[in-house]
């Protein structure tokens, strides 16, 4: 389980994060969305203790993250696939790593080999290695302490179809047996067919936090008219909120009757009309790429 | 540091499993960073360097010196030549790799308690140290041998305690300097020279300048630490080496372990 409470992080003037919290359940995937530079990063190095916050606080099974004794053998932690020493081989890498948290070194090989890296590669340095092989070495790093909870940042970086495919099977295994995983990326699409739970994040505030069925769950009507800006008048006049999408098409909060009816009243030619998919949150994310992107 | 403060805010804490709780003792973290010193081909080139280094000077004296010099201890006092040069290179780059390497994301993210990370640092640093200065007997011992056997060296086996604690304090003084400018400096290059350079321009200033002298009779490391290496340390000469080790290595090391813990990891 992880809990942020009102993270805040401001580097003189600028503020990074400003007031984030959410809580990740046993059992779930969070998917932590938002565009590049969008603070998710500063926000999972907060909670992994690397950076300390200006304000508020992060817990991990209920310890902040600097509490934890051997922290590897509680939280599997994949921030950076390009933070290992170059020179090192893969084997040498987990190595290390089982050696610092005391977990059986026999437990190297196999998680190599659960990774998809062969004994070729595991013999290979670590410079050798393309995006995607850190990737997986990155994961291998992760899980090597058997941990509970996992916390990735943008772990699909680099991988094929087919190894974010694997990937997604790895995490939602890992959080049916009972774990908990952060999974942070700046694609919508990337992360809505593992998570669970969506947090949104934008400009280094949430913008949206909720379960992945409420977040795309259709809200509103689809319609999309001969005559778009009639249309809308039409519909604002009637009293229903009507948003716009990139397409031209509008999202109406209504039923489809009441937006039929408003249009066959005003003598408007309709093209589609039907219940919005999720565009909602679609649309929030193209707005934050938009806008929330540059700095 | 807010996460720290939260923390105590927090009422109850739960105690994590036993077994997984475990903290990596420092001994343990001390044999991580021992490994980390030289399983990259930097670091085993450095000690295989030094290792030449030993095997090369020994050599040399057994061709140059003149026989009556061809000492035990001889041989070990100019083994102890490559090791003060190198040896701190091995300590700075301990550290600085974390950075210049971005391994520092992995080994704080795996001990959140840097202070241990640099403990065992340090200590993996004396360890080496005393290495060093056993490879320096054993090379020594080999030079004294092939003395006495092919070009009538003096051949004496004598060694006191005094020279050999002084070769090994005099080498783990150097190390830590070493790790102290690391930590401090955070960058392999920036570290590296100004570990040579700051203590010559303070040499050639101090030779120059009249005014400096008695400040550098205190605090110059190369000037008191020469009777350490000459094992000649009289009561007036430990007060004086106090002060330079003081100067240049116990107060970077205290300014570097401020930085090391503070910084941001990313």
């Amino acid at each position: 389980m992880i809990s942020v409470e009102h993270l805040t992080k401001r580097y003189g003037p600028h503020t990074a994060v400003d007031d984030v919290s959410f809580h990740c359940e046993a059992g779930t995937v969070t998917g932590f969305l938002g565009p590049n530079g969008a603070g998710k990063s500063t926000t999972m190095r907060m909670i992994c203790g690397l950076t300390p916050p200006t304000g508020g606080g992060a817990t991990v099974d209920g310890v902040p993250y600097r509490r934890l004794p051997n922290p590897g053998r509680r939280v599997g932690v994949l921030l950076d696939a390009s933070a290992q020493h170059p020179g090192r081989t893969g084997r040498e890498t987990l190595g290390l790593a089982a050696q610092v948290m005391g977990v059986d070194r026999g437990r190297v090989g196999a998680l190599l080999d659960r990774v998809g890296l062969d004994s070729k590669a595991g013999r290979k340095r670590v410079r050798q290695y393309s995006l995607g092989m850190r990737q997986r070495l990155g994961l291998a790093h992760a899980l090597l302490g058997d941990p509970r909870v996992l916390i990735l940042d943008e772990p699909a970086n680099g991988l094929d179809p087919e190894g974010i495919f694997w990937m997604r099977t790895v995490l939602r295994d890992f959080a049916d047996r009972g774990g908990t995983v952060l999974l942070s990326s700046h694609l919508l699409r990337e992360v809505e067919a593992v998570a669970d739970r969506l947090v949104v994040i934008g400009g280094g505030r949430v913008v949206a936090d909720g379960t992945k069925q409420e977040l795309l769950a259709g809200t509103g009507t689809r319609v999309r008219g001969l005559e778009p800006d009639k249309l809308e008048r039409a519909l604002t006049g009637a009293g229903v909120t009507v948003t716009g999408t990139p397409d031209g098409a509008l999202v109406a909060q209504a039923d489809a009757e009441t937006v039929g009816r408003t249009a066959a009243a005003a003598g408007l030619v309709l093209l589609e009309l039907r219940p919005a998919d999720g565009a909602g949150l679609e649309q929030l994310f193209l707005e934050l790429t938009a806008n929330g992107g540059t700095r | 540091m807010t996460a720290t403060a939260t923390a105590t805010a927090t009422p109850a804490v739960p105690t994590p499993r036993a077994s997984a709780a475990g903290r990596p003792s420092v001994g343990r973290l001390t044999l991580v960073e021992l490994r980390k010193m030289t399983d990259t081909r930097a670091g085993f080139w450095l000690l295989a360097v030094t290792a030449l280094g030993y095997a090369a000077l020994v050599a040399v004296m057994f061709f140059a010196a003149d026989p009556p010099e061809q000492t035990f201890y001889g041989f070990f006092q100019i083994t102890m030549l490559p090791s003060a040069v190198l040896l701190p290179v091995i300590g700075i780059l301990a550290v600085t790799g974390e950075w210049t390497q971005r391994g520092a994301l992995t080994t704080f993210t795996l001990v959140p308690e840097r202070q241990r990370v640099a403990a065992a640092k340090l200590l993996a640093g004396v360890a080496l140290a005393a290495a060093s200065v056993a490879a320096g007997l054993l090379f020594a011992a080999l030079g004294n041998l092939a003395g006495v056997a092919f070009t009538d060296g003096d051949g004496s086996w004598q060694l006191t305690a005094g020279a050999l604690g002084s070769a090994v304090l005099l080498q783990v003084v150097n190390i830590t300097m070493g790790v102290a400018f690391g930590m401090l400096l955070m960058s392999s290059p920036l570290a590296i020279v100004l570990y040579f350079l700051l203590p010559t321009v303070w040499s050639v200033l101090t030779s120059m300048i009249g005014a400096l002298r008695t400040a550098a009779e205190w605090l110059d490391l190369g000037v008191t630490s020469m009777p350490l290496a000459e094992n000649a340390m009289s009561g007036s000469d430990w007060p004086k080496l106090a002060a330079s080790v003081g100067l240049w290595v116990v107060l970077p090391l205290a300014a570097g372990l401020v930085r090391l813990v503070r910084r941001e990891v990313s």
